[in-house]
């Protein structure tokens, strides 16, 4: 069948979205952007080609086989892309072991990586038995430096087999694991992901149909920072704002205002009925007030950036922070954690400099109008969101506000609808 | 041939500044006396009537922005205490000051022996002109132009300033010169001014041709340039005037375009307005990206900063100190915020422009304050959208690439997606 595919090179994630020829989204992938513009398109696709296949097999068997069944089958393919780049990590660790260590060292070294991936393999497999898994980061580094992290200090010996060295060995091999293009189409894992569920009969014949159903790419587009990088004309390259309005016009037709705080920009942009963008404004080259504000401030408190949200929405009282510099935001945290504030309270003030930031341009750009779409990253993020709320309430008065669960992919999606056009 | 043509203009700029630039080096040896004032509301006639040499600190600043040395002094500048977010231009010329006064073509700059405020519209003018003073410790005389606050130059305005020329400038001239007012000399240099000013318009409006053979910001920088600095009312002034509209006619003629950083723009996808003045440390780059996208500019108002000849000014010899009063009351950055915004809305109309982009600057307030109020009404009244983009004069570290790059494409783009579609 033909298909059409949208990408967005962003600077902190890179994201693919493929519509049918409908233009109804058939599926989405999306990857850390690392310092590899061209390997992260090349897994955005394929990641979204395999959510692709998984919507056609949803939709084969639609009314046949329960969502539950469904899921657990995408869970499972989950788990053995996992498995597989877990045992391509732990190959490579093993080959540096014999590269840099002493003879004497390489045993209790190999000993010590042959636990913790066993450990992590079973935390994996115990996650995918567990109906309700706890949220955690969806890319490989984050979920598997974050377990190996926390065995490593467990098992660590001061004597033997220090902390460091095993953190250095993952550091060494994370970003080949990362670089290298690991076989993980939807062929690839399918067969041993439906052996994992039991290969229930109603499903492994539809499985079988979906794998080999031809997907054509008829167009495609890209847009974000990376752009310049994708093998495209320059036909088929469009701007983040003009996605990001087209998208957010698809999502929510009586979009009129688009707010979209991506990694490195923000943006305000006003579109007309048709989603063709009237007018916009962008922040300058400063990238205050950007996600990358709360990348930073995640790293400053040591936490994972989806956990930033939660802990600032569990605030007593707003502190109010002064500065929106990215640079200077960890000196106004440390200063408030020393004069006894509370980390959730801060967070929350420094969410809402980050929002107070973006009103900025908003202003700028001509107002907030009736309906108004947060598009981006940060709209993941729920305190952001009770902040611009807040906001866009007292600035603009009763506006009905649109946030999609899946905003991160708006910039993507609009590219696919040009790409639908470029196709047709 | 028409080549050849074409460089006649541009060596015998070259050649025409160089010898100023001689002349100056040598001032202290053959006594020719110098006077340092700016380019808007310059009184250069005047000055060279008394024999004396006119000296532009703020066309010093851009060429050495222009030749990548205002970084080293405005580093300097700092060093001896100026902040970080005082005009460019300023910094720069008291970088070089503290640099030794080698000027933009390498040779030495002499002191003044007067410096000649003539105020038009910027406030930092005076303080510059004060810490000139501090340095050379010379005589200093204030001509004060009213500010077009009502949109007018009225009759009390040049009455006022006319009196200021009769009873301070030129006595100030006579003393450090030591010649008599030559009224006679004056108005025959004016007469030359009128025959320059004539061509200059010519060739600026030869932008109303489809194609365009001029870029009316980037390119008419360069043809400005004498009129705006020391070649009004001198024969070699009106000589090049003459030989770049014959030029330019034969452009129009041929139908071509103007020759970019890239090579010819005959294929014109954008026309454009622009407002503000360029980025001089990037200007290549910075014209490049609007090339690139076949952008061309039509008009713009910095290429009126050293006078608006276009709605039909022109010296008048017959009124020589008169003609001088509204010249300098009638240049653009004396003109209020209403006045700029008719001036750019009667650009777009009389060009036919598909758009209009600010530059705003960061460190000149008196130019960037009320533009994103500008850019709403000229939306407003023309219906055609308008651009933002922020750079600086001549601080290198205020020039963002990728974020220009990014605003204009999305702009350009903008711009294609409502045309079609109003055409679908």
């Amino acid at each position: 069948m033909r298909c059409v595919i949208g990408i967005d090179l962003g600077s902190t994630t890179t994201k693919a979205v493929i519509l049918d020829e409908e233009r109804r989204v058939l599926g989405r992938g999306i990857t850390n952007s690392r310092s590899n513009y061209d390997l992260a398109a090349a897994v955005a696709r394929s990641e979204a080609y395999v959510t692709a296949r998984f919507n056609l097999l949803r939709r084969e068997v639609a009314g046949r086989v329960d969502d539950a069944m469904l899921e657990r089958l995408r869970r499972a393919f989950k788990l053995e892309q996992t498995l597989h780049q877990l045992r391509r990590l732990r190959e490579l660790i093993d080959e540096e072991i014999d590269r840099s260590h002493e003879n004497g060292l390489r045993r209790p070294l190999k000993d010590a990586i042959a636990t913790m991936f066993e450990r992590i393999e079973r935390e994996e497999e115990e996650r995918f038995a567990d109906p309700n898994p706890p949220k955690r980061s969806d890319f490989f580094r984050d979920a598997a430096g974050s377990a190996f992290n926390r065995i490593a200090e467990e098992i660590a010996d001061p004597t033997g087999v220090t902390f460091d060295m095993l953190l250095g060995l993952y550091d060494k091999c994370i970003i080949r694991v990362e670089n290298e293009p690991l076989e993980l189409g939807f062929r690839d894992h399918i067969g041993a992901a439906l052996e994992r569920i039991g290969r229930p009969p109603e499903i492994a014949g539809a499985v079988d149909r979906v794998a080999r159903v031809e997907l054509e790419e008829a167009a495609s587009v890209g847009t974000g920072y990376g752009r310049a990088r994708l093998p495209f004309p320059k036909e088929q390259i469009r701007s983040e704002i003009l996605c990001h309005g087209l998208g957010a016009h698809a999502m929510f037709p009586g979009t009129r205002t688009v707010l979209d705080i991506g990694g490195q920009d923000t943006k305000a942009i006003q579109v007309d009925e048709n989603g063709i963008v009237t007018s916009f404004q962008m922040n300058d080259r400063c990238a205050a007030g950007c996600g990358r504000y709360l990348g930073y401030i995640a790293d400053e408190m040591n936490i994972g950036l989806h956990e930033l949200g939660p802990l600032a929405s569990k605030c007593h009282r707003c502190v109010k922070i002064n500065s929106t510099c990215t640079v200077f935001a960890g000196a106004e945290l440390r200063e408030r954690l020393s004069l006894g504030e509370r980390r959730e309270d801060i967070l929350a003030g420094l969410h809402r400099a980050i929002v107070v930031r973006a009103m900025s341009l908003l202003a700028r750009s001509g107002g907030v109008f009736n309906e108004f779409t947060f598009t981006g990253g940060v709209a993941k993020n729920e305190a952001a969101v009770r902040a611009l709320r807040e906001l866009v309430h007292e600035n603009y008065g009763d506006i009905s506000m649109n946030v999609s669960p899946d905003s991160i992919y708006t910039g993507a999606y609009g590219a696919a609808l040009f790409a639908h056009e470029v196709a047709n | 041939m028409s080549d050849v043509q074409k460089d006649r203009s541009m060596v015998l700029q070259k050649q025409m500044i160089a010898r100023h630039f001689e002349r100056l080096e040598k001032a202290p040896e053959t006594g020719e006396p110098v006077v340092y004032t700016f380019v808007p509301g310059n009184l250069t006639e005047l000055i060279r009537s008394f024999g004396a040499l006119p000296v532009l600190p703020e066309i010093n600043a851009l060429q050495s922005g222009m030749r990548k040395r205002s970084g080293d002094f405005i580093n300097e500048a700092e060093k001896s205490g100026h902040s970080e977010d005082v005009c460019t231009y300023v910094k720069c010329d008291i970088g070089m000051l503290k640099s030794g006064n080698i000027g933009p073509t390498g040779t030495r700059l002499p002191k003044p022996d007067l410096l000649l405020l003539s105020y038009t519209g910027c406030y930092t003018f005076m303080k510059w002109f004060e810490l000139l003073r501090e340095e050379y410790d010379c005589p200093t005389v204030f001509f004060q132009v009213p500010y077009q606050g009502d949109g007018a130059i009225e009759p009390q305005h040049k009455e006022y300033m006319v009196k200021q020329l009769r009873d301070e400038v030129i006595p100030a001239l006579e003393k450090v010169t030591g010649k008599k007012y030559d009224e006679d000399r004056l108005k025959e240099m004016l007469a030359l001014s009128a025959q320059a000013e004539e061509d200059l318009v010519a060739v600026l409006q030869s932008a109303k041709n489809k194609p365009s053979p001029i870029d009316a910001y980037f390119g008419a920088v360069y043809y400005v340039g004498p009129i705006f600095s020391a070649f009004r009312g001198t024969p070699e002034g009106v000589e090049y005037y003459k030989e770049l509209r014959r030029e330019v006619e034969q452009r129009v003629a041929e139908g071509r375009g103007p020759i970019t950083p890239d090579g010819p723009l005959d294929d014109q996808k954008y026309r454009i307005v622009v407002e503000g003045p360029p980025n001089w440390t990037h200007f290549r780059d910075f014209w490049r990206m609007f090339a690139e996208e076949g952008a061309v500019v039509v008009a713009s108002t910095y290429t009126k900063v050293g006078g608006v000849y276009d709605f039909g000014f022109r010296h008048d010899p017959n009124d020589p100190l008169g003609t001088l009063a509204e010249y300098c009351a009638g240049c653009y950055t004396n003109i209020n915020l209403p006045g700029r915004i008719a001036m750019i809305e009667r650009y777009i109309r009389d060009y036919d422009a598909d758009g209009f982009i600010i530059n705003s600057v960061k460190s000149c307030n008196s130019f960037s304050a009320g533009q994103l109020m500008m850019v709403r009404e000229i939306e407003r009244r023309t219906g055609i959208p308008g651009g933002f983009i922020e750079s600086d004069l001549v601080d290198p570290r205020y020039f963002s690439a990728a974020n220009i790059k990014n605003r204009l494409e999305s702009y350009f783009q903008m711009i294609d997606a409502r045309r079609m579609g109003v055409s679908a």
